[in-house]
């Protein structure tokens, strides 16, 4: 049995598992089909009625409507997949990934260009490294 | 006879193709970054190389979550470039090799790797901001490009071991093929980086710089970096360093560093790049 409990150990981390590509299936083939044109016009035009011709759940359609990425991905969604949903807004990845992590963008832009967060301490949760 | 004459590993990082596609090169963000591959690009055009067998990972744009292939090789004659959600990067059609492509499949299944062909893919930054990085803006792509795809999205993806062995696998096979060509094998994707969730922004230049130290003399150690141990030290995006193993292993035990570069940040993201020749 593979046992993806370790991965639970890395802290703000969500691991792109075959049991949350099965979870989050509808998602991201959603997010997928905004890489037409076409569908990101009628998707902006009523995200609600567009969201509601795909059998997610209601949780799902809930974050991508609050574009919170984070309940985005605890519902099965892939970050790569979800990038569609920010490339459709017309934000970058640096924006997006900021959002995700309580900093505000400026905030996130700095630590970047001061190097980056630090691997210290948010390496595993059960050692505390 | 064909022969492996060179290597290259760089990130792929997809605001640099922004950067490139808006004319960017020159600001102050983005020019050290660009620095890095000035180099190359003189030793590019000296070499001319015929083909290039690129390894990159596709990023959500070819291969939805309804079939995920763990190494796929593409075999058609032209690839065009993906929409990924802003409209294509105004980049020429990658050509290909389907003459050494369908070689390389074929050897590669009875060598025991299980490559999945593609006859008709489009390609994503993954693929395209490399040879953007190293070839500027030309009219059109003066070198073949074979995609190699390394599934890198879904866990688990394929070991580091297996990605040397695989590299191995592609020097052999590129050894049998007839006609006289010059081929480089390019490893794409990391360095360190997390695209996602509250530990987004990870970057670990010491792990970074000793993979870089590694890549030259010491592929034993980069061939047991576990899954966990990617994650926890060069991010969750991190993994796609087992991509440069596949390269790595294509040049035999021994190269020589020709270049070497490294940069923080890139958008999210610590930039790697490194030219080889097998000696």
């Amino acid at each position: 049995m593979v046992d993806n409990a370790e991965f639970d150990d890395i802290p703000g981390t969500t691991v792109f598992t075959a049991e949350r590509s099965h979870q989050g299936f509808h998602l991201n083939q959603f997010c997928m089909s905004l890489m037409k044109p076409e569908n990101r016009k009628r998707f902006k035009a009523n995200e609600r009625a567009y969201l509601d011709e795909w059998p997610m759940t209601q949780a799902q359609k809930q974050a991508v409507l609050d574009r919170d990425y984070n309940a985005m991905m605890a519902n099965g969604g892939n970050i790569y997949f979800l990038a569609k949903i920010f490339a459709t807004d017309g934000i970058s990845f640096q924006t997006a990934a900021a959002s995700m992590t309580g900093m505000t963008e400026q905030e996130y832009a700095a630590m970047m260009l001061a190097g980056g967060r630090s691997p210290e301490g948010v390496r595993s949760i059960k050692e505390g490294r | 006879m064909a022969h492996i004459t060179a290597g290259l590993t760089t990130s792929h990082v997809p605001a640099i193709g922004v950067a490139i596609d808006q004319g960017k090169e020159q600001s102050d963000y983005w020019a050290p970054v660009f620095a890095g591959y000035e180099w190359t690009k003189k030793w590019v055009a000296e070499e001319r190389p015929d083909v290039i067998i690129l390894v990159y990972n596709d990023h959500a744009s070819a291969f939805s979550l309804e079939m995920i292939p763990t190494f796929a090789i593409g075999c058609a004659n032209e690839y065009p470039i993906a929409d990924e959600g802003f409209g294509p990067r105004p980049v020429p059609a990658v050509v290909g090799h389907p003459g050494l492509a369908c070689h390389l499949a074929q050897s590669l299944i009875l060598d025991e790797f299980d490559m999945t062909v593609i006859n008709k893919m489009d390609v994503d930054h993954g693929l395209t901001v490399p040879l953007s990085l190293v070839y500027g803006k030309p009219e059109a792509w003066p070198v073949r490009v074979i995609p190699l795809a390394v599934n890198v999205v879904q866990y688990p993806p394929p070991t580091g071991e297996r990605c040397y062995k695989l590299g191995q696998a592609i020097r052999r096979a590129v050894e049998s093929y007839e006609e006289d060509l010059n081929v480089q094998v390019w490893g794409t994707g990391g360095m360190s980086h997390q695209l996602q969730g509250p530990r987004a922004g990870l970057i670990n230049q010491e792990f970074d710089n000793e993979f870089l130290d590694n890549m030259i003399d010491n592929t034993a150690q980069l061939r047991r970096i576990s899954h966990l141990e990617y994650l926890r030290e060069s991010g969750s995006e991190g993994i796609e360093l087992v991509m440069w193993l596949i390269m790595r292993g294509a040049m035999g035990e021994n190269v020589r560093e020709l270049h070497r570069f490294y940069h923080v940040p890139a958008s999210n993201t610590a930039v790697g790049h490194l030219v080889v020749e097998p000696t």
